[in-house]
């Protein structure tokens, strides 16, 4: 095996190696993040005042879809991948990930994939605008051309999403240093494990999907066409079988980065460690009985509308051990607040409130008022922004200077933490009350009576996308003139990657470690 | 978690090629299938680009297994790595069954007017009845023979006991079914490094997965020409064709699979007593589609 990186653009075709692919995945999904940001600055700027002002309704929806396409499967989930390709390796003690030809693959289908799914914003008809959850018939009687590629470009993306989660599984099934049992791998390996278990179990499902559109589209079958037997809502059960899963996919990692950063800046062990696992394993389980709760208003059975009710307020229980753990780490702990300390504790606190909001859509006679409002839409961005996004911000943080050798500017660091925590607030939580004011979503006009609010989201949305220009900036920065970081990067800090040099070296751990 | 050096390959060109090739046959699809001429032309194109990449990952992996660059622990990996893809294929036919299990029980019924929303069955579909085999669409009990989307003439429903012997999905399970007791025969032989046997057992089990789609595609013929059921035949012709379909899909995979199995051990003498995880691979796939068939047989046809 060769020692150092090959020289020039071969490096990053042909690389086999866990740290480049991961650095791949995390630039891949930081340019999709910016891309999809755009989209929702369109979003905020038509939605600054009531009336069509910048865009066409048409082109409006357009970018509802593509923002949310996007960010879920361009930003969120390969940031992620990134995430783990970087640490479960260095985490577990292993030379590498178990299969890394696959590796590269499961990467380089990315590009591929979003470079056709953003090329549908040039076709004619205008690219897929029936919204990210892409309801039938609007994503097929009513499609536009354009919806083909999109199901192609979901395919292929699910693919490398299935070859990355088997990618993950077999490295911590089979890679772990000797003496690193289960029950002693790091949080964020064991979230990763659970979440690796849930996308191999529900990407199939989403290609099954996309599957019955591109036939009822293209060769007359009848799946989601009431007129040859089919059922509409048959798309809805199907799509959520994968969605809800899926949104857990989205924040179980989450868990795994918080879980090993309060840690170390509370100077406390983990509280409750097996409870967290445990907890993470049930959470992962309730995800598979909960789907229909998105589909609340279609007609379900007053029976199915009980169980999916009672079982999403299940999950509320695990999630509550957690967020206790959380807090009881930092109880008593020599607390100091660096960058990724700031950006985890606004996790514990801003994903709670998205949870209980989450709690209140779940109460099936109340939802049919929230319903497709903007409520759901504060609901699902502060699970995911100050969920999916600052848990990645704060690992990017947390994990850097081990990554590049050299430490952040923490006076920027915390700029852009509080620009991003005054900016998403500022935008989302007026979300909760016009949407409770009865504001559709996914609609580019509104009635007067919104406008306030909206004027103090499209503000706060201008805000949060500023702040993160800013975290480039600081990361560019760090990796080209930052100040040298010692191994240990921070006091203490439990874990073997930090027991190897900063920067990590191309290859770590080619004799696995013994781990106490 | 043995010792010892697991091994990493040096770079390699397949994964960008790979990637490259399975762009271009979806995108070549996609093209096709919105009308584009040159659809079939990148499609075709991907397609060989892709299979020649595959041939090639295929033998380097062989060859280095060969080399004995394979440690038992990254043996170990292909293990898991074979058994989650095949959990994720059991996900994938669970969509399709979810479908039909969803529209018989449930969906059917509602639009004929069962359940807390019946009423409206009056308004959309009068005349609806719900039965399964659905012969008769909701737009035909409404528009007669100007409906558009029309049930099938006959189905493919269990013939009863009497008619048993002369009824092709029978002995499609019956073929399916011996082909996985010969698979796990050639899998004993090799264990104890009986070549000869071995081939005999795989090359009998290739034989009959194709003469089991030689037989389904008969089936569909018969279905098109003379029972006038097609993949557009409302959700009967819909759910039949496309499970039928995705699990003949990956019989020809299986076959293929098995096929080159065969042809490595007769030409080659690959595969020995301890190390035939190719051909193991191969198998559980085969068992797998097995599986899959059974499920098919009952929930499809025997009570379809």
């Amino acid at each position: 095996m060769a020692h150092g990186p090959a020289k020039g653009i071969t490096r990053w075709l042909y690389t086999t190696n866990h740290k480049d692919i991961g650095s791949m995945y995390l630039w891949f999904s930081f340019a999709m993040f910016f891309l999809g940001g755009i989209f929702a600055l369109v979003i905020r700027a038509e939605l600054f005042q009531p009336g069509l002002q910048i865009v066409e309704p048409n082109f409006f929806n357009q970018m509802t879809t593509m923002h949310g396409l996007v960010m879920v499967f361009g930003a969120v989930m390969p940031a992620f991948v990134g995430l783990a390709n970087w640490m479960i390796p260095m985490q577990i003690g292993a030379p590498d990930m178990a299969l890394p030809r696959m590796n590269n693959w499961s990467f380089w289908i990315l590009p591929f994939a979003f470079a056709m799914l953003s090329s549908t914003l040039f076709m004619e008809g205008g690219a897929p605008n029936f919204g990210w959850t892409f309801y039938a018939p609007l994503s097929t009687t009513y499609a536009p051309p354009s919806v083909t590629f999109f199901i192609f470009a979901v395919h292929i993306m699910g693919a490398s999403s299935i070859m990355g989660a088997i990618n993950i599984i077999a490295t911590i099934m089979n890679m772990r240093a000797p003496g690193m049992t289960y029950m002693k791998m790091p949080l964020f390996v064991w979230t990763w494990l659970i979440t690796a278990f849930l996308l191999i179990a529900v990407m199939p499902v989403l290609a099954g999907v996309v599957t019955m559109m591109l036939m009822d589209i293209h060769f007359g079958t009848s799946f989601f066409d009431a007129a040859g037997g089919g059922d509409p809502v048959l798309f809805q059960h199907v799509f959520w079988f994968f969605g809800h899963p899926e949104v857990y996919i989205m924040i179980l990692p989450a868990f795994g980065i918080v879980s090993a950063i309060i840690p170390t800046f509370a100077r406390k062990p983990l509280f409750g460690y097996s409870s967290m696992v445990y907890a993470t394993a049930a959470i992962a389980f309730l995800s598979f009985v909960v789907w229909a709760h998105h589909m609340f208003t279609v007609g379900l059975p007053i029976a199915g509308e009980l169980f999916f009710m009672w079982a999403t307020m299940l999950i509320a229980v695990p999630t509550g051990v957690k967020i206790f753990n959380w807090v009881a780490t930092m109880f008593k702990g020599a607390m100091t607040f660096e960058t990724p300390m700031l950006f985890s504790i606004a996790f514990v606190i801003l994903f709670t409130i998205g949870g209980f909001s989450g709690l209140m859509l779940a109460i099936a006679p109340a939802d049919f008022q929230y319903h497709d409002t903007y409520f759901v839409v504060a609901h699902f961005h502060y699970v995911l922004v100050p969920g999916a996004i600052f848990s990645i911000t704060a690992g990017v943080y947390y994990w850097l200077p081990k990554w590049c050798g050299n430490m952040y500017n923490e006076t920027m660091g915390k700029m852009h933490f509080w620009l991003a925590f005054i900016g998403l607030n500022v935008t989302f939580f007026p979300m909760h009350f016009s949407g409770l004011a009865g504001m559709p979503r996914r609609i580019p006009d509104y009635n007067m009576m919104f406008a306030d609010w909206n004027m103090i989201s499209s503000v706060g949305a201008f805000l949060f996308g500023a702040a993160q220009v800013m975290f480039l900036y600081n990361i560019i920065a760090t990796i080209v003139s930052g100040k040298k970081a010692t191994d240990e990067v921070w006091e203490n800090p439990e874990g073997l990657e930090w027991t190897v040099p900063s920067p990590a070296p191309y290859h770590t751990f080619e004799t696995p470690p013994e781990y106490k | 978690m043995s010792g010892g050096t697991y091994y990493v390959p040096e770079q390699s060109k397949l994964p960008i090629w790979a990637s490259f090739g399975l762009f271009l046959t979806v995108f070549g699809a996609a093209n096709w299938m919105n009308g584009n001429s040159y659809g079939p032309w990148l499609f075709f194109a991907g397609g060989l680009t892709f299979a020649a990449v595959l041939w090639n990952w295929f033998s380097i992996v062989i060859s280095e297994n060969m080399a004995g660059m394979n440690s038992p622990q990254l043996k170990r990996s292909y293990v898991m790595g074979m058994q989650w893809f095949i959990f994720s294929e059991v996900m994938f036919f669970a969509a399709f069954f979810g479908a039909l299990f969803y529209i018989r029980t449930l969906a059917v019924p509602w639009l004929a007017g069962e359940g807390d929303g019946g009423a409206s069955s009056e308004l959309l579909w009068p005349g609806f009845n719900a039965e399964w085999p659905l012969m008769t669409t909701p737009d035909m009990a409404v528009n007669g023979e100007d409906a558009l989307v029309k049930g099938p003439e006959q189905n493919m429903s269990w013939p009863g006991f009497a008619g048993l012997l002369g009824w092709l999905p029978f002995w499609n399970t019956v073929i399916l079914l011996t082909s996985s007791v010969t698979v796990h025969f050639a899998h004993t032989a090799i264990k104890s490094d009986k070549r000869k046997q071995f081939n005999i057992m795989l090359g009998v089990t290739v034989l009959l997965g194709f003469i089991f789609l030689i037989l389904q595609a008969e089936e569909y013929i018969h279905a098109y020409t003379e029972l006038g059921l097609t993949l557009e035949s409302g959700i009967y012709g819909t759910t039949f064709f496309m499970l039928t379909g995705f699990h003949g899909a990956h019989v020809t995979m299986g076959t293929m699979m098995l096929l080159v199995m065969w042809l490595r051990s007769i030409t080659k003498g690959h595969f020995k007593s301890d190390d035939n995880f190719g051909f193991e691979a191969a198998s559980w796939y085969w068992h797998f589609v097995d599986v899959v068939w059974v499920g098919l047989f009952f929930a499809v046809y025997v009570f379809g």
